[in-house]
């Protein structure tokens, strides 16, 4: 109960100012990014503090005959040589859905070598350059056995079924045997790889049983999990600090290898350690997105009403890791079809274990069926717009359930309008500007609203600030300034007079920055603590004999601005300062969770270090997800086939936005890796090696600004409070899904060539 | 730890007597260097620090040529207004040359020093055999990952791309390096690779790039540079051109003609089958594109970059037809 009107409910996506939730208020983390004041987990400053640096395995496949350190140890400087024979030995943590590991040591230096990049040594030393130079003198020897390089690869095979992904209604087979028109693609995507601007490291320092740890990170408390389980420590002896990440994208959600170098060497050493992998160091010490393979099969009328989906996917995994990308997940939702099947392997390769980037599953997902359907499109001549339409899913077709909310129809609508999509000429190679083919194209993405909890502590200060409190983290996704601005909303100041504390694990517990969760969570923890320090607020105000309101007999007051004052306005007017003086008081505090009711200590544990409590998408009447429909223009040059997009309208349905400044910036961020992903993206495998030979950013190309045209963004979301408290969805991972589609469509209609292969490079339409 | 030694020259002759000594590398702006030293490619035992020696950064563009200081900086020449007027593929070629960061620290002479991007030769750690770090390792990229690789000028020993831009204009006009007072045609300072491809330049220990000059010329006053790559910026050339022309007083027939090749060779590629195809014959598209094919004669692909056989003679012809549609 609150003895306050609650604002927050109100109001649609683009409402509100500033200092509320649905304001445009700028980063407030920006001026100290942008002046370098923003002080990064690493960039700690410690006494004593030594470096790492690992030595990796330059074959694919074999085993560790031998490791002569005798130079390295000697070399100057060097404090430890760590080999799997003198690293201290750890246990086996759990995994993220918190499954209870097998009972077995784990040591993150191998002796089995299963890829190429495999940390199996390390050097501690007193400088960095010491650590470099040793590390070069490490020299190890191998029993080299035949790799399995990629999918491609011959010893492949076809891999591992995985039920848990099959998915069946209907006579998928038979209805499309009937079908009068029928297409079949093979889609293909490679590995792609997180690339943030930040490297991955930290630095580890033990105190005691107790261990720190400056490390960006996605997920704290599912970290320190993990480091405690390592080192056989209480949970509550580690500590997780990372007040600014340089780019997550999925990949510093969890404790990885080095990581347990680093605690490992500082406990063995009694100094901490600073470990920063290389940017080479960042394509192999952890997974990007797998490669996958695809066919999508669809049975259509002649009118293009879908009759049949078979769908068949296939993603790589690594040697001694399971990684599932969830291949079908778009597949089965996007389109009604009363026929469907959909089945996905695994197949092992000697590589890192694949890990989340952006939209794992979905992404790959909708580049098989958002291909498949523009083919159709052509193939019974039907607009590639109007057929979307023409198979629109009135509810989800796999859950049986009716949306939450689904503003898909509006956002064809809105972006076919502003992107002029009915000047569109049907013929591929109708449209051109000199050499320049122009291709239009269309596609459709969606995210599903992944839902867990948070807890947040908000407490007013006596100076009339608030403050606010959480193990949560801002990766540049906004959190310090939606919570910041959910908190002045709330209890009533200016965003100004609100201070966020977020990347500490000391804080009131958070689950993890993934899954385009955080928002949605932690704006309602922060709405739920707000409040009940509001109300702790005014019932000192109403109640507290020494306070000017005693006398008043109201039975509630108005905070708005830093001040508090009766609903009429008649009676005193008091700054927050001025009440807490009069009653004495030099801080309120509250804190607000959104656990179920009755939750244990253990539930609360649970929920915070692993996510095997997030509430599935389709709980209870509802299917919930994000929306958007992607419309580009492409030109292609038909001599060089260079292909530069030039255009991009999106329309998207992320719900309420919690600060439509902040949600437009990380759809741009989408947009503009999907367009990376569509163009140039691509580890490229040297077969003989099993290695990712083009390892660095000036090899592996990610966009430059003169590859990214204006982007037009128009928020067609309507509060969903089926989806969370504020009424927000997921806003970080849609929108890059369906981007590499519309592009590949715009290629098709610029150049009559489907390209099924990405990235879409010059030699495939040359 | 590895430890070199730094001098820094006070004098041209202090410079190259230092730089004389085994295992003594030249340091400029250090684009180059300390990128290839961080890969553990380059191993200097000493670094002479040539930034702070006096007059070598000079720009002069007068009716005979440019002559160009080896420490003038990428984006000072590519921005001067003589070189964009008389030179413009020149300039062209700058601008469009690695990143605004990067054009800001480097030297021309350095520029003309690069590196290949060859992936085999940046990583020692993981392929030993380079024929061009260790003569006689080997070539670690015939039958890898090819699909930067060059088409034309290769040998068994080694298919590296030359990555630069600017000596790809360089090339095309005839331009000149100072070595002090030795000087050498541009054309003739990059070395094929031949059976010894550590060996890069006609360049001696001891000796030091102190200039380039560029004759003028009527085609190097109409010309440009084409630049083709997978992003359209901070990327090397899938294929390049530069190209320059003059014609003839009825401005449709060709006196002469400037071709050179970038991203597809072993060192700046200078297409004279090309030139002499076209030259005296009146410009038009299916000629140019009929001749462009000139340009790859005798290229040799390794798989993956197959395409750059195709893709180089388009480019050749872009370049031709715009350079001829200028003003």
């Amino acid at each position: 109960m609150t003895i306050h009107d609650p604002r927050t409910r109100h109001g649609d996506a683009s409402d509100g100012a500033m200092d509320q939730v649905g304001g445009r208020l700028s980063r407030v983390d920006g001026p100290a990014k942008m002046t370098g004041a923003a002080k990064y987990a690493v960039e700690q400053q410690l006494d004593g503090l030594t470096y790492g640096v690992l030595v990796e395995s330059t074959i694919a496949s074999g085993k560790v005959r031998s490791i002569d350190i005798s130079a390295a140890e000697a070399a100057p400087g060097v404090l430890k040589v760590l080999t799997p024979d003198t690293i201290m030995s750890l246990r086996t943590a759990s995994d993220w859905f918190g499954t209870p590991p097998p009972d077995k040591p784990y040591c993150p230096l191998a002796r089995d070598i299963t890829f190429s990049g495999q940390h199996v040594a390390a050097i501690i030393a007193e400088t960095f350059e010491q650590a470099v130079a040793a590390a070069a003198m490490v020299k190890v020897s191998y029993d080299e056995t035949p790799a399995i390089t990629d999918l491609s690869d011959g010893k492949a095979g076809d891999g591992i079924p995985i039920d848990a992904m099959t998915k069946e209604w209907g006579d998928a087979q038979g209805a499309f045997a009937a079908a009068p028109v029928r297409i079949c693609g093979a889609y293909n995507t490679p590995r792609e790889y997180q690339a943030p601007m930040e490297p991955h490291g930290l630095i580890a320092r033990w105190e005691g049983d107790k261990l720190t740890v400056w490390e960006p990170s996605q997920w704290l408390d599912g970290m320190a999990r993990t480091y405690a389980e390592w080192f056989g420590v209480p949970f509550e002896n580690v500590r997780l600090v990372s007040p600014y990440i340089g780019g997550g994208f999925g990949s510093k959600a969890l404790a990885l290898g080095h990581g347990a170098v680093a605690a490992a060497a500082a406990k063995m050493l009694g100094r901490p350690v600073r470990v920063v992998m290389t940017r080479p160091q960042t394509f192999t010490g952890y997974g990007g997105r797998a490669a996958t393979r695809q066919t999508v099969t669809i049975g259509a009328d002649t009118n293009g009403i879908i009759q049949s989906i078979v769908h068949r996917g296939v993603n790589e995994t690594s040697i001694d890791g399971m990684w599932v990308e969830p291949l079908g997940v778009v597949t089965s939702i996007m389109y009604a079809t009363p026929n469907f099947s959909s089945k996905q392997n695994v197949v092992r390769v000697n590589s890192v274990v694949p890990g989340a980037m952006r939209a794992p599953g979905e992404n790959p997902s909708a580049f098989g069926i958002e291909s498949a359907i523009d083919e159709l499109s052509y193939e019974v001549g039907i607009d590639p717009l109007e057929i979307r339409l023409r198979n629109y899913a009135e509810q989800d077709p796999e859950a049986k359930k009716a949306w939450s909310t689904r503003q898909l129809r509006e956002a064809f609508a809105a972006g076919a309008e502003r992107f002029g999509w009915a000047r569109r000429t049907p013929e591929p190679r109708s449209m051109r500007d000199g050499n320049q083919l122009i291709g239009w194209g269309v596609a459709a993405g969606t995210y599903p609203v992944r839902r867990a909890y948070g807890e947040a502590v908000v407490r007013i200060l006596a100076d009339g600030s608030v403050e606010v409190e959480s193990s949560s983290i801002d990766m540049g996704q906004g959190t310090y300034t939606i919570l910041a601005q959910t908190a002045a909303e709330t209890v009533g100041v200016p965003a100004d007079d609100v201070v966020v504390k977020l990347g500490d694990s000391r804080f009131p517990r958070a689950g993890v920055a993934g899954g385009s969760r955080l928002a949605g969570v932690m704006t309602g923890a922060v709405y739920k603590a707000a409040t009940s320090a509001l109300d702790q607020l005014i019932g000192l105000a109403i109640s507290d004999p020494r306070s000017p309101f005693h006398t008043l007999q109201a039975n509630t007051l108005v905070v708005a601005n830093g001040r508090i004052g009766s609903p009429r306005g008649d009676g005193p007017d008091l700054s927050i300062a001025e009440l807490l003086a009069s009653v004495g008081r030099d801080h309120i505090e509250a804190t607000g969770d959104t656990m179920p009711a009755n939750s244990t200590a253990e539930d609360r544990y649970k929920n915070y270090t692993t996510i095997a409590t997030s509430v599935p998408h389709t709980e209870g009447d509802y299917s919930r997800h994000s929306w958007c429909a992607h419309f580009i223009e492409v030109r292609v040059d038909e001599d060089f086939g260079t292909v530069r997009v030039s255009r991009v309208v999106s329309a998207l349905d992320s719900g309420r936005l919690y600060n439509p400044k902040l949600a437009e910036s990380q759809w741009k961020g989408g947009i503009i890796m999907g367009i990376g992903q569509a163009l140039l993206e691509e580890g490229i495998v040297d077969r003989r090696h099993g290695r990712i030979v083009n390892n660095n950013l000036g090899d592996y190309l990610v966009p430059t600004n003169a590859d990214i045209p204006d982007i037009d963004v128009i928020s067609v979301g309507i509060p969903d409070l089926h989806s969370s408290v504020l009424g927000g969805k997921g806003v970080g991972e849609l929108a890059i899904v369906g981007v590499a589609p519309a592009i590949a469509n715009a290629v098709f209609h610029a150049t009559g060539k489907r390209i099924r292969d990405l990235p879409i490079t010059l030699e495939k339409l040359i | 730890m590895r430890d070199f030694s730094y001098v820094r020259a006070d004098t041209l002759d202090a410079a190259r007597q230092a730089s004389a000594l085994p295992g003594a590398m030249l340091l400029a702006g250090g684009t180059t260097l300390v990128d290839l030293a961080k890969c553990g490619v380059a191993e200097p035992d000493s670094l002479v620090d040539i930034t702070h020696l006096k007059g070598l950064d000079a720009i002069k563009v007068d009716g005979n040529g440019a002559m160009i200081g080896a420490l003038a900086k990428m984006s000072h020449v590519a921005d001067h207004a003589d070189i964009k007027s008389r030179f413009p593929a020149v300039s062209e070629a700058l601008w469009q040359a690695a990143s605004a960061q990067l054009r800001n620290m480097a030297t021309i002479g350095g520029n003309l020093m690069q590196r290949t991007r060859c992936p085999y030769f940046r990583d020692p750690a993981n392929f030993p055999a380079c024929n061009k770090r260790s003569p006689g390792s080997g070539c670690s990229a015939i039958g890898g990952v090819t699909r930067g690789h060059a088409v034309l000028g290769t040998s068994d020993a080694c298919i590296a791309t030359y990555p630069g831009d600017l000596a790809t204009a360089l090339v095309a006009f005839d331009a000149v390096v100072h070595l002090g007072e030795r000087q050498i045609a541009v054309d003739d300072f990059f070395l094929m690779p031949g059976a010894t491809p550590d060996r890069e330049h006609a360049i001696e220990p001891g000796e030091m790039i102190t200039a380039i000059s560029i004759p003028a010329s009527a085609s190097a006053r109409r010309s440009t540079y084409l630049k083709i790559r997978d992003r359209q910026s901070y990327e090397f050339a899938a294929a390049s051109a530069a190209v320059g022309i003059d014609f003839e007083d009825d401005g449709r027939t060709i006196r002469d003609l400037r071709v050179a090749l970038g991203g597809v060779a072993t060192k700046p590629w200078r297409a004279h089958a090309v030139e002499a195809a076209l030259k005296g014959k009146v410009l038009d598209e299916d000629s140019v594109r009929a001749a462009s094919l000139l340009a790859v004669e005798g290229a040799v692909d390794h798989g993956a970059n197959h395409y750059k056989i195709e893709l180089a003679p388009r480019v050749v012809a872009r370049a031709i037809l715009k350079t001829g549609a200028m003003a």
